[in-house]
This record gives structure tokens, sequence and C-alpha cells, in this order.
């Protein structure tokens, strides 16, 4: 089944491309799993031909035992009778030699991104895209106050043909186009919406507001230092986590000191003016991220109109109030956290 | 004497300065007029800032004829680049400079903003700070009011002095009507198509932190400057009455639920 090691295997070869950097190679292992692949027959064209391409299974070498068994399998898919169906394959390989190659091909790049979409979300696969991560392999933020956060490729949509791929900064939250034109040829479903995301609920103690490599200057060094020790500060003095996220990996990038003031001739352009900053809200954070605690925020804001509501839920109604001091306990007992708590540690099987 | 000199035979003199905007690298700048440049006055203090700095002028200017060594010639040449560069920062906030800087703008010469919601919104560029050799240059979105790298290396090494801290945002002072409508569409993380909690939980407190701008902003009768709310500004004027009652039974249904 496995490729023969002195030939480059197709998927190793197409993740060498030009312009593939952002793929990770999936294992054959994964696409060898039918259940991984549930849904995508329907979706690709020569959808058995591009997955014999994908797999490096030579349809030509009619002598390959390893084929056969492929071969075998194909045929009782078909419920043929299997000589007959196996002459009736070869011919049909001769005929779209030529000329169906080429759409096989594009068939097998489509099937190739799909899997991708599903393999990093998987265990092995977001490792892997980890890897890559760490080695900046999808480059840094163009943001100058993310001071050179790194990225992870992200596809706005799920559907192929719709979106080319974008980068994801985990910093600011926000999403970017890849500064080279080459990569405004990849789809962006090939990594899908969830990637992103999930990765950093996998991966939660990646401290993503420092870069790893110093940028040049000594100014944008010490603002570094003092980002780190800031969120040192913050961390000891609320070592909660906050939604599910620890306070100083939620977009460091963004808030008090991190947002772009324009001055003219040292003098802040007034909010008042028509050319004035409208847009400080995308990159303002609370100073206190305890204030995004909406959960903790309404029980405490609930808690101080709570006796006197008991009280006329008593006499008014005494259903509904049951009901609501039950709500009550369900939510204290989830504590300060939310339900994304226990998603954040368990991740995707 | 020497301004003489240079008009005679200006017909092909701004030799000097054709290469420098021409050449590779320097597709920021925009070309400084003879005039501009000739008027000391506006080469005020600069002469401490740049070594040769009357070679370095002529050397702009296309009135350099001195026989020196290589090295020499080198280190005028270095110094004529950093002049140009620092009469740049003075230049493109005049009106004649605003204006080249402008047509630029248009043709988006300083690249489009990499945020996806900016829609490839063209770019400035700008310096973090008015003082040489202490910051490269960045580019500014005026939509979403940000701070870029430039994409290409050969650009990260120019000085952002070079067009200083006040440039972009003189010359959306002057030409309002190339401000570009903003835009409240934004990236929502999610994960199998649910709405990641920590950073919904951000965008909502952001939103707040708009809608409160916004307020501000419809008290005082000033433009929002968001795409679709123009319109909005004038129908709610008429409707402010109705309006509030509106807000008034929403309080209370609030109060009873």
């Amino acid at each position: 089944m496995s490729s023969s090691s002195q030939v480059e295997s197709w998927i190793s070869s197409y993740c060498g491309l030009l312009g593939h950097e952002y793929f990770a190679e999936v294992s054959e292992d994964f696409i060898e799993d039918d259940f991984n692949l549930t849904g995508l027959a329907s979706q690709v064209p020569m959808y058995k031909e591009a997955l014999e391409m994908i797999l490096d299974v030579e349809p030509d070498d009619d002598e390959d035992d390893e084929d056969e068994d492929e071969e075998e399998e194909e045929e009782d898919e078909l419920g043929d009778d299997p000589s007959r169906a196996y002459r009736r394959s070869s011919d049909r390989r001769h005929l779209r030699m030529a000329s169906d190659l080429s759409v096989i091909e594009s068939s097998a790049e489509l099937l190739y991104g799909l899997i991708h979409q599903r393999y990093i979300t998987s265990r092995p696969g977001i490792q892997q895209m980890a890897e890559k991560y760490e080695l900046q392999h999808f480059g840094n933020c163009p943001r100058v106050l993310c001071r050179g956060s790194k990225v992870l490729p992200v596809g706005l949509n799920d559907s192929p043909g719709l979106e080319t791929v974008k980068l994801f900064c985990p910093s600011c939250l926000d999403v970017y186009t890849p500064p080279n034109s080459r990569f405004q040829h990849v789809d962006g479903a090939f990594f899908g919406t969830t990637f992103g995301s999930l990765f950093f609920m996998t991966f939660t103690d990646l401290d993503i507001g420092t870069p790893r490599d110093g940028s040049s200057n000594a100014a944008a060094v010490d603002a570094l230092m003092q980002i780190s020790a800031d969120a040192k500060n913050r961390g000891t003095a609320s070592t909660q986590i906050i939604n599910g996220v620890a306070p100083h990996n939620l977009a460091p990038g963004l808030g008090q000191g991190n947002i772009y003031e324009p001055r003219i001739y040292g003098f802040r352009v007034s909010e008042r003016a028509k050319s004035g900053p409208r847009m400080r809200w995308l990159r303002s954070r609370p100073n206190d991220v305890g204030e995004l605690d909406e959960t903790r925020r309404f029980w405490e804001e609930r808690g101080l109109e709570q006796e006197d509501e008991k009280m006329v839920d008593v006499v008014e109604k005494g259903g509904r109030k049951i009901k609501s001091a039950r709500r009550r306990v369900q939510g204290s007992g989830e504590g300060r956290g939310s339900p994304m708590d226990v998603a954040g540690g368990a991740t995707a099987g | 004497m020497d301004d003489f000199n240079s008009e005679t035979d200006s017909d092909y003199t701004s030799y000097w300065r054709d290469w420098f905007i021409s050449s590779r690298g320097n597709e920021y700048f925009c070309e400084i007029d003879e005039e501009y440049l000739t008027d000391r006055f506006n080469l005020t203090g600069l002469n401490t800032e740049v070594h040769h700095y009357q070679l370095a002028l002529d050397l702009v200017t296309d009135v350099f004829d001195n026989d020196c060594s290589d090295e020499l010639r080198d280190q005028i040449e270095k110094s004529a680049r950093h002049l140009y560069g620092l009469v740049h920062a003075r230049y493109i906030v005049t009106t004649r400079g605003l204006a080249k800087m402008l047509e630029k703008f248009k043709k988006a010469d300083f690249g489009k903003c990499p945020r996806v919601m900016c829609d490839s919104q063209p770019l400035l560029p700008m310096g973090l700070s008015d003082v040489a050799n202490q910051q490269p240059v960045k580019l500014y979105c005026a939509r979403c009011e940000d701070l870029y790298n430039p994409k290409s290396s050969r650009h990260a090494v120019i000085d952002g002095a070079y067009f200083g801290t006040s440039f972009h945002n003189i010359l959306f002072q002057v030409y309002p009507a190339m401000l570009p409508p903003k835009t409240r569409r934004r990236y929502e993380p999610r994960v199998f198509g649910f709405k990641v909690h920590a950073a919904a939980a951000l965008a909502r407190w952001q939103f707040e932190q708009s809608q409160e701008q916004k307020e501000r902003l419809r008290a005082l009768r000033i433009e929002t400057g968001f795409e679709d709310e123009e319109e909005e500004l004038e129908e709610e004027s008429d409707e402010e009455g109705e309006e509030m009652d509106v807000g008034g039974v929403e309080g209370t249904a609030r109060v009873a639920q």
C-alpha cells in the first residue's frame, strides 16, 4: 500500500509545490480510513481515480499484487464479475489517459484539500500544524502592533471555490490576506473555518503575544518586555481562566497601548473631526479582562436584586421563583468559567 | 548663482531625482519640485542632519560637478538620499506634495490593506517618528485606522522619518472625500459553526464601545463615517419621538423578564 521509498509520493510532491507551503502532509492511514472520507464522493468528480492518484495506486501496473487488492475492492463495490470489470476498468484507463489526466489531477487536488480540511482538525493533523506554526511556516501578522505574532492559515468558508486562504492572527483576532500572491490560488476551504480557533483552544499554553525572533529595534523589544511583565502581573492578580482563555492570551495585541493614535504635529486628531478616529473599538480590549466574564457579571448584578425578587416571587408566583433559583444554582455551579472550559481541554478526536 | 545655472539646463536635469524615484525600492517617494528644493527656507536645519550637506544638495539638484574619489562620491551619494528623504517629509505636506501623493494613493502605489474586511483599501506610507533612523516606514489604512508592515523587504528598510507622523492624517484633512467608508463587518472565530466564546465576548464588548461612540457622535450631529449609516442618521432625526416609545417598551419588557 505504501508508496515506494525511492519515488516521491503524490502527497509530498503536492505539498512541495510552490504556493503549497501551508499544507500539512496528510497521513495515508487517515485517507485510507473510509470514515474520514464520508460524503466526499459526491463533492469530487472522478472521486475514485482522484483517490487512487493521491494514494499513488498505479492503475496501469496490473501485475502489481498490492494494486490488485485495491482493484478488487473497487470491483466489489461495483458488484460486477471481477474479471470483466478488471478488463473494463483497464480499458477505460487507456482511453482516459490523455485528456482526463488533467481532470483527475484537479480532482485529486480538490479531494486532497477537502481531506486536508478534516485532517488538520484531527489529533495528528493539528499536531503537525503546530510544528509548522512553531517553525513560522505561515508567517507573521502584518499589523505593526501585533509585533510579529505568528499566524495560521484559515478559510472563511468550508465550501471550496469561494474564498482563497487567509491568515488568522490570534493576537488581534483578525484575518489577513497572505503577503505573497502565490497563495492567492490556494482555496480557503482546504483549511476550513474551524481549524484556526480549534488550534488555540487545543494548545492553550502557547504564548501567542511573544514572537520567536526578536525584531531588530530596541523599542519594540522594550515594549514586548513591558507586555510580558504586564501579562505576568495580570496573571498573578487574576489567575483564573476567563471564558476558556488565560487572560494574557486573550488578544494580547489589542487594548491600551496597542491602538494607533493618529496625530498631526504631535497633537491627537479629535474624534469629532470628520477624519478623526472611528475604529478604535476594533483594537480595544478592557483593561480588566474580568469585565468580559459575562456570566459572573450577570449573576453579580442579579445577586443584588435577588433578595427583593425572592420576596416578590414568593408572594406572586411561586412556580417561577423556583425556576429562577434553579437556574441560579446552575450558573454558580459552573464557576466563573464557561462551558467552553471543558471544550478547551478536550480536543476533537 | 547656482540656481540660475541649474535652470538653464533643467530640460534634461532632473536626472538624479528621476533616477532616484524610478529605482527599485523607492516606489513610495514622489518627485520633489526643483523650486521647493532650491528654496533655502524649506531646508532650514537640515545642514546639521546631513554630512556633506552642500555637495549632497548639489547632487540632488544636478549641479554636482566635483571631481572626487569614489569613496567620497559614495558618501555623498548616501547623504543625497538621506537629504532627499528628509526634504520629502516636508514636501509631502505642502499643497503640491499632497496632490502628488494623492495620485499615488489613488493608484495604490503604496499597496493595499492586508486586512480581509478592508477590501483592498489603498494604504499610505507613514513614520512612527519624525526623527531619522528610529523606525522603518509603516503603512496606514484609513479604513481600519491601523498600521501595517510593508510586505516587501525592500520597503521595510526605508526610514519612516522620510514620510513623517503627520502626513497621512493631513492628507485626509485636506481631502476628506478620500476617506473610505468604515465598516463594522468583522471576522468571527468559529469552531464547527459555533462562535468561540472568548472571542465573541470580546467582540460584544467592542461592539458596545462602538455603539457608545456612535451615540456620542450622534449627539453632536457628526457623521459617523460608517457605511449604511448616513441615511439612517436622517431617518432617525425624523423618527426620534417614535424611537423613544419603542425604547421605553423594550426597557419595561426587559424588567419583566
